[in-house]
């Protein structure tokens, strides 16, 4: 398939040539979403070690109260989206550069995704079980 | 300086290292002696290397991840910049790391 396509004839623009045809088939967004969630975390590195901090030498009961009010909560919870996107991005290019088996690649890959998404459910749904105090 | 490197191990180190964070919170939400039990670990000797160890690497990454960032503007390419980048994302992580752990024991965290 190269008549339409040759550079010569083709009206279609170099970037239209080659979007959507990266080793994912998904372009840059791994990439920006990577940029995305560590200015993110950067942003929330300072509310989130403030908060660490708060909790220390309290017991269950006072970390559940301070975990619980809303807006602790939702910086928690955006830390820890960001955080859970952060790493499973990271990891997969990590994996991408060292496992070359095609098959275990492939497992690697998807116990990523497993790992990282029960890291954020797990999490966010403590969180959430805090805040509504069930 | 070859510090990309570090860059990836500390990132695989959080990777691992979140399960401290995911432990924590499901403990919180789950009850009293649950709660205990992770306060035991992270105040034992062992358990504070390893929450040092998360801090450093967390502090170390953001940095070093900064400086990345600064590159991906297009900025800080020459020889001197990125030697000067390079060094204040070690000395800073490291710097960073000690004020975290001085506070923190500053404010009751030794228990």
């Amino acid at each position: 398939m190269s008549a339409p396509d040759t550079p010569k004839r083709s009206m279609r623009t170099p970037l239209g040539r080659v979007r959507n045809l990266g080793a994912a088939h998904s372009g840059t967004s791994d990439f920006w979403r990577q940029r995305i969630t560590a200015v993110a975390m950067t942003l929330l590195m300072l509310p989130v070690i403030i908060v660490v901090m708060m909790t220390l030498g309290s017991n269950q009961a006072g970390a559940k109260v301070i975990l619980g009010s809303l807006p602790i909560a939702v910086i928690m919870l955006l830390f820890i989206v960001a955080s859970a996107w952060h790493m499973k991005i990271g990891m997969q290019v990590v994996i991408e550069d060292y496992v070359h088996n095609e098959k275990l690649k492939l497992i690697s890959v998807m116990l990523n995704n497993f790992f990282s998404i029960a890291v954020a459910l797990a999490s966010t749904y403590a969180i959430i079980k805090i805040s509504s105090g069930v | 300086m070859a510090l990309s490197i570090v860059h990836r191990a500390t990132g695989i180190a959080l990777y691992a290292g979140t399960l401290l964070l995911v432990w924590w919170l499901v403990a919180a939400a789950s009850g009293h002696n649950a709660y205990a039990t992770v306060q035991a670990f992270t105040g034992s000797i062992i358990g504070r290397l390893i929450v040092f160890g998360y801090t450093w690497s967390l502090m170390h990454h953001m940095l070093s991840g900064i400086r990345h960032l600064v590159w991906d503007l297009g900025y800080g390419f020459k020889a001197n910049e990125r030697e000067a980048l390079t060094w204040g994302a070690l000395i800073g992580g490291i710097v960073l790391t000690i004020l975290i752990w001085i506070i923190a024991y500053a404010i009751g965290g030794v228990r």
